[in-house]
């Protein structure tokens, strides 16, 4: 093949095809990311294993406290009696967001009591602030103490998981999706209709 | 003088094929490095010995290690107990974690001490800062391995950490974890990654290395020796004040390394744990989701940047601005030599607010890191908040401060 001298050369061509090339190439390479950091998401298996899960609550009583695992995370079923409840009203110039306007919650939750049923309070177990668990204390349950002091960093959370002011976690605990399939048997993990 | 005068036919051969003894010549026989080397400068050679001995003693516990949620904890305990000499492999590698930070802070000090980072050796403190950063992740990948309590919550607050950022934080902590919570999914990629970045981090030594040659070394008068007299016993156009890297500073870091060991073996044999300080407490508890420990803190090098994390408050319903500091507190290190516009470069001749403020910032970083070991009380994280602005100053008021004063003038030659 005869080779073409310097003058024949056409420069605007040459990077042109240099360019598009260069590009298609780095495209591709961009596409090879794909599946590498796709592998890295949550496994089928990670995923089947945070599924919904049923809780049968007929023990649930005042004070008392059940934790099942969600996710890996602590679930907490709390059981509030009246007077309780009627604390926390009283409770609102000491709390950061007594109204629940931060989305920590299903709309059905965004209520005074984060409840679907009053008496049965419905928490993902892990402080807003870097995760650790926050300890229940029911004798405090209507006091300025806070129900849930979280002994990491010193967070505290009133009876319906309302953030105090003035401590580490920015935000009020998690409540997490949940329905109730009848009275006693309630499912951790799915959203349905208010009960 | 024909070099190859007096080499063996092996050594012929060898460097007709690969330019072993142009390498040694250039890298150590004739190369010239300051004569006036002092305490401060053992520590490069220390750390490089560590990285060695860690990759040693990290390939044989991976001999017997498994990084499975079911049986990590327990395969510890199998290599503690029934591995012929498996206690003291462990331990070398735990005790040499804490160590290999212990030298690589007094490395740093001394190129704060001396200038090391100003021009021309800014690309040289760069790659030296991503060693640093590299070394933080393969501790941070390497304390998960035990599965232990304070292995699996330090994790956890860790990574959260990447939740706070808007809008992507969920989905990168859970690509991250590989999972919702931290889990044998999580273990098992921190594991490969555990293994990997060692190797990164030889390689960035390498070129750490590479561009330290390139300019030469610094020396605690902050003035360069090829700039200067020229011609030493060796050589007419060599710096007069340099001498052959070897045999002379071998032999100086052989001995540092000797006594180094000292020290670091009276650790491995009498006090691994440290206090709890190496080794935390809880971490000989196996890994509960469930179960927060009392009190949660990073191993002790990481706890200046914790306690910056834990003083920064949360305001407009984000605590996003704790993790921004943490990660500023880093990267302020990467512009020390753009920021530093003092006319000396080593502490020896700059004036007395370059010194004062290098007193302060090494103050704030060692009552940081006790205060990032301690539960927080508000005083502490008062504490907390006023040495983060000390520390943060060092570096922000620098082009300011660093003009300030009278500097001493450096000498032509350097002193003893």
């Amino acid at each position: 093949m005869k080779k073409p001298s310097d003058s024949q050369v056409d420069g605007k061509r040459r990077r042109l095809l240099t360019a598009a090339t260069t590009g298609m190439g780095l495209a591709g390479t961009a596409g090879m990311l794909v599946p590498f950091a796709g592998s890295m998401t949550p496994s089928a298996r990670a995923r089947a294993a945070g599924a919904p899960v049923e809780v049968d609550i007929s023990g649930i009583a005042p004070g008392k406290q059940i934790t099942v695992e969600w996710r890996g995370k602590p679930v907490w079923i709390i059981g509030r009696s009246e007077d309780s409840l009627a604390a926390l009203d009283s409770l609102d110039r000491l709390l950061a967001d007594p109204a629940s306007k931060a989305g920590q919650q299903p709309d059905y939750a965004r209520n005074p009591h984060r409840s679907i049923r009053r008496d049965v309070l419905v928490l993902v177990g892990i402080c807003t602030h870097l995760g650790c668990s926050p300890k229940f204390r029911p004798e405090f349950a209507d006091a300025k103490e806070g129900a849930f002091l979280c002994a990491c960093h010193g967070s505290r959370f009133d009876l319906a998981g309302r953030v105090y002011r003035n401590v580490p976690a920015p935000t009020n605990l998690v409540v997490p999706p949940h329905r109730y399939l009848s009275e006693n048997v309630l499912v951790i993990g799915e959203d349905g209709e208010a009960a | 003088m024909n070099k190859t005068q007096n080499k063996s036919k092996i050594m012929q051969w060898i460097d007709a094929r690969f330019p072993a003894s142009k390498v040694f010549r250039e890298h150590l026989s004739e190369y010239y490095a300051p004569k006036n080397f002092n305490f401060w400068y053992y520590f490069g050679s220390i750390a490089l010995v560590l990285l060695v001995l860690q990759i040693i003693t990290g390939v044989l516990l991976a001999m017997n290690y498994k990084p499975d949620a079911e049986s990590a904890f327990a395969s510890i305990e199998y290599i503690m107990r029934d591995v012929w000499g498996g206690w003291f492999i462990r331990y070398m590698h735990s005790t040499g974690a804490s160590f290999f930070f212990i030298v690589v802070y007094l490395h740093m000090f001394r190129g704060l001490l001396y200038g090391s980072y100003r021009s021309p050796r800014e690309l040289l403190w760069i790659f030296g800062m991503v060693i640093y950063v590299a070394m933080m992740m393969t501790a941070f990948f390497g304390y998960l391995l035990p599965w232990g309590q304070m292995s699996y919550w330090g994790a956890q607050v860790i990574v959260n950490l990447f939740d706070t950022i808007p809008l992507i934080g969920p989905a990168l902590s859970e690509w991250i974890r590989g999972d919702y919570v931290i889990s044998d999914i999580t273990l098992n990629r921190f594991y490969a990654l555990h293994y990997l970045v060692p190797f990164l981090l030889a390689g960035l030594v390498f070129l750490h290395i590479v561009s330290l040659h390139k300019v030469g070394s610094n020396n605690p008068d902050g003035i360069e020796i090829k700039k200067g007299k020229k011609g030493n016993k060796w050589d007419p156009r060599a710096p007069a004040d340099g001498i052959p890297f070897h045999p002379y500073y071998t032999v100086k870091d052989t001995f540092g390394i000797a006594v180094f060991l000292l020290v670091f073996f009276a650790v491995v044999f009498f006090a691994p744990e440290m206090g709890g300080y190496f080794i935390e407490q809880p971490n000989f508890e196996p890994a509960n989701p469930l179960k927060t420990p009392e009190h949660i803190a990073p191993v002790w090098y990481f706890t200046p940047y914790y306690a910056i994390l834990r003083a920064v408050p949360s305001f407009a319903g984000t605590q996003v601005w704790g993790v921004l500091a943490m990660f500023a507190s880093l990267a302020v290190f990467f512009f020390l030599p753009w920021l530093d516009r003092s006319p000396a470069r080593s502490m020896r001749y700059k004036a007395w607010p370059c010194r004062a403020a290098l007193g302060l910032f090494t103050l704030s970083f060692l009552v940081l890191g006790y205060l990032g070991t301690l539960p927080p009380t508000p005083g502490r994280t008062f504490a907390a908040q006023f040495f983060t602005l000390v520390y943060f100053a060092y570096f922000l008021l620098m082009p300011y401060y660093s003009k300030q004063g009278r500097v001493k003038t450096p000498p032509d030659r350097v002193t003893g």
